[in-house]
């Protein structure tokens, strides 16, 4: 589903990502991990098509489709979906609004009816119940004045509403307490499915107890340094990178 | 009826609105102004002494003024004597001769806000006889406020009817003296509409500019009085959304309302005169007056506006609260876009005790758009309990635009409560991603986040015209945020 061969990018003339390859295959859930600066959420941002960051070569394709080339919209239309570390606060704009705009824009993509106003508010409501929000909360402005729990929660709630092929996870569980962090990852779990692929960067083992991963990969200097299963998350929790980063020397 | 269809009639055939003058030479009179183009004036349109006496005033009053130099706009100055103070709708000799002659912008707009095709040409100020298929609606409409009892006419229509009417309430709001520009309008203007509300009376509809072509061709020195009577209400719309050409570059009107007794006035405006090209090129500039007066107990007055057009305006619609318990608001929206200037604001002038104000002003800089909310909120010494909330938001987009603030307040009873709330928001390149990667393009969002900005003032609109206000803003705004 997801091809990264070789890729190098650039942040203001520094050199973050060098030459990273990883493959991820529909129905995977795979784990990012590393130390600060590996290149992790440099990585989903590029995924995502921010702005700001220098490709110098490198490939990424997405079912087949040359990602890099695509806008910002254009990939969440195909399918992408990043969950923000730092959710931003739009204020003035409704929750509910947001995300009908954002869910018709990909329906109509995918040659979809858009769905109406009732229809949509109904299914909205439901997956709202299973994360356990405040129906209250769809009129209020996109994350303004949320907790940072509530922001990650909603960063979820906009997950399984939009339903990506490809979901992005950048640091969902920093800031989380243990509830929330228990319902974020029901969430995740919720979204599993052998048509769709879930990445999570992430730098620690937390949401992995509740986020079972089928694949771990470290990033340490803007590579991939070590790859396998869900075992190698405890290992790094238990080692630490210091052994991994000799290995991207 | 027969006299309601003939208004109707010669409202709709906008080339001769001026029909009932018979003894006219010419349509245009040299450009210029003395009082004997005044006598004219008045002359031709058949008008009482009482009027003529009053345009003299004002004319010479004016001659002692200055033009206003404080409001944060430029422009080359103005020569007074190089305009025609009267001339049958202008617009429509010196105009383009067809469609093709129109500015492409301009025609592209008229596209994206769906303006039917057979009023565009209207709009742009092309010398066509514009096709209305909406007479027979006018006329019903009319009806409808004639049983009720309530007057709907034009400014000149009502100074031959109604001179009592008019006699009694013209320039009791905004004196001739007023400023400039108001005592210049006063000596010279042409024509406008005129409302009056009786006792009790609520009206039966939205005074739309149903006829919002025809009603726009008052010229550039337009006067509208609207007088609710105790216990009245009306809703007054002015303006639409389409921009409009004018070969006037000077438009200078007055507004004047009169609540009486528990009597309501919400008055709305979207205005989009055409602004220029995209360097500010042929813009009109707007020197309004618009004053309200809450003259008896419990009354009320809101200005709704929403302001996109315009080469520079200049514009603060006015509440004063004379009655005990009276209530004025205003709710603003402005854009500077391009080259455009906005000062806008508003006054409230607390007189009558217990009176409130509430003042919402959104102002939207894009572009090298210099964008100014002038207040002023002035509590009297006998207005006991006053109270004034202001809130004054602004919204930047790009970093060659402006945006500023200059609120005054003036409070001489103590037991005065005036808040003030200002804000500047910038729309952020971390909004637009956010928003661009759940799937929505840049232009929407830039929509959206203009459209949740000015949510206040927009409900404060009737509703079709704030789907016509979020459209205008759309399609105003366009490309301001790469």
């Amino acid at each position: 589903m997801l091809e990264i061969k070789n890729l190098h990018a650039r942040v203001d003339g520094k050199d973050i990502l060098k030459g990273l390859s990883l493959e991820v295959k529909a129905g995977e859930v795979c784990a990012i991990m590393g130390p600060n600066g590996s290149g992790k959420s440099t990585l989903a941002h590029i995924l995502a098509g921010r702005e700001g960051y220098e490709v110098t070569s490198g490939s990424v394709s997405f079912e087949g489709k040359d990602l890099l080339a695509l806008a910002p919209e254009e990939r969440a239309r195909e399918g992408v979906f990043l969950a923000f570390q730092y959710p931003v606060e739009v204020p003035g704009v409704n929750n509910v609004y947001l995300l009908k705009a954002a869910f018709n824009a990909i329906r109509k993509q995918r040659g979809e009816e858009e769905l109406d106003a009732m229809d949509f508010l109904a299914l909205v409501k439901a997956k709202m119940q299973f994360m356990e929000m405040d129906p209250a909360f769809l009129n209020r402005a996109v994350n303004e004045g949320f907790s940072g729990g509530e922001k990650k929660r909603n960063e979820i709630l906009q997950m399984l509403v939009l339903e990506p092929k490809l979901a992005l996870l950048d640091e969902t569980d920093s800031g989380l307490d243990i509830d929330a962090l228990k319902v974020v990852a029901k969430g995740v779990n919720k979204l599993r499915d052998p048509k769709r692929a879930i990445v999570m960067v992430t730098h620690y083992q937390r949401l992995l107890d509740h986020v079972v991963p089928d694949k771990v990969h470290v990033l340490a200097g803007g590579r991939v340094v070590k790859s396998g299963g869900k075992e190698l998350a405890l290992e790094l929790e238990k080692r630490g990178y210091d052994w991994l980063k000799d290995a991207a020397a | 009826m027969a006299t309601d269809n003939k208004d109707v009639d010669s409202l709709l055939r906008g080339e001769y609105r001026h029909g009932f003058v018979t003894d006219i030479e010419s349509d245009t009179v040299p450009p210029g102004l003395d009082e004997d183009v005044i006598r004219l004036i008045s002359r031709k349109k058949q008008e009482p002494v009482f009027m003529l006496e009053w345009r003299l005033k004002a004319y010479r009053h004016w001659l002692t003024m200055k033009e206003p130099r404080w409001a944060h706009v430029k422009h080359p100055p103005i020569d007074f004597q190089d305009i025609s103070y009267y001339s049958a709708p202008k617009s429509k000799k010196d105009g383009p001769k067809s469609l093709a002659d129109v500015d492409p912008k301009l025609l592209e707009t008229y596209e994206k806000l769906g303006v039917p095709l057979h009023e565009r040409a209207a709009l742009a100020g092309v010398a066509v006889d514009a096709v209305f298929d909406s007479v027979s609606v006018a006329t019903t409409f009319r009806e409808k406020l004639a049983e009720a009892g309530v007057i709907f006419c034009s400014f000149s229509e009502a100074v031959q009817k109604h001179p009592a009417l008019v006699e009694q309430y013209l320039g009791s709001v905004v004196p001739y003296s007023d400023n400039f520009y108001a005592t210049l309008n006063s000596a010279v203007f042409s024509d406008g509409s005129f409302v009056y509300v009786p006792k009790g009376v609520r009206s039966p509809m939205e005074l739309s500019t149903y006829f919002r072509i025809n009603a726009s061709k008052t010229g550039q020195f337009e006067r509208t009085l609207i007088v609710a009577d105790e216990g009245a209400y009306v809703s007054y719309l002015e303006g639409c959304t389409a921009p409009m050409r004018d070969e006037n570059q000077l438009h200078a009107a007055v507004v004047e309302l009169v609540a009486l007794k528990d009597a309501q006035i919400k008055y709305s405006t979207v205005q989009n005169w055409y602004p220029g090209d995209a360097e500010g090129k042929g813009g009109i500039y707007n020197f309004v007056t618009k004053r309200g007066e809450c003259r008896g107990e419990r009354s009320r007055i809101s200005w709704t506006q929403v302001e996109t057009g315009s080469a520079i305006t200049w514009k603060y619609p006015s509440c004063v609260l004379k009655g005990d318990g009276s209530v004025g608001e205003f709710y603003s929206v402005a854009v500077a876009n391009h080259y455009q200037q906005a000062d806008t604001g508003t006054k409230m002038l607390h007189i009558g005790k217990g009176t409130r104000s509430t003042i919402v002003s959104k102002g939207i800089s894009a572009g090298h758009g210099q964008n100014s909310y002038r207040g002023l909120v002035k509590i009297a010494a006998g207005a006991e309990d006053a109270r004034n909330h202001t809130q004054c938001d602004s919204l930047l987009m790009g970093d060659q635009c402006g945006a500023h603030t200059f609120p005054y307040m003036e409070a001489k009873n103590p037991t005065a409560q005036v808040e003030h709330e200002a804000t500047t928001s910038k729309i952020s390149d971390d909004q637009l991603f956010y928003c661009r990667s759940r799937g929505i393009s840049a232009e929407d969002a830039v929509n959206m986040i203009v459209n949740g900005f000015c949510k206040d003032v927009f409900k404060e609109l009737p509703m079709e015209f704030a789907v016509e206000a979020q459209r205008l803003l759309a399609v105003t705004l366009e490309g301001a945020v790469g």
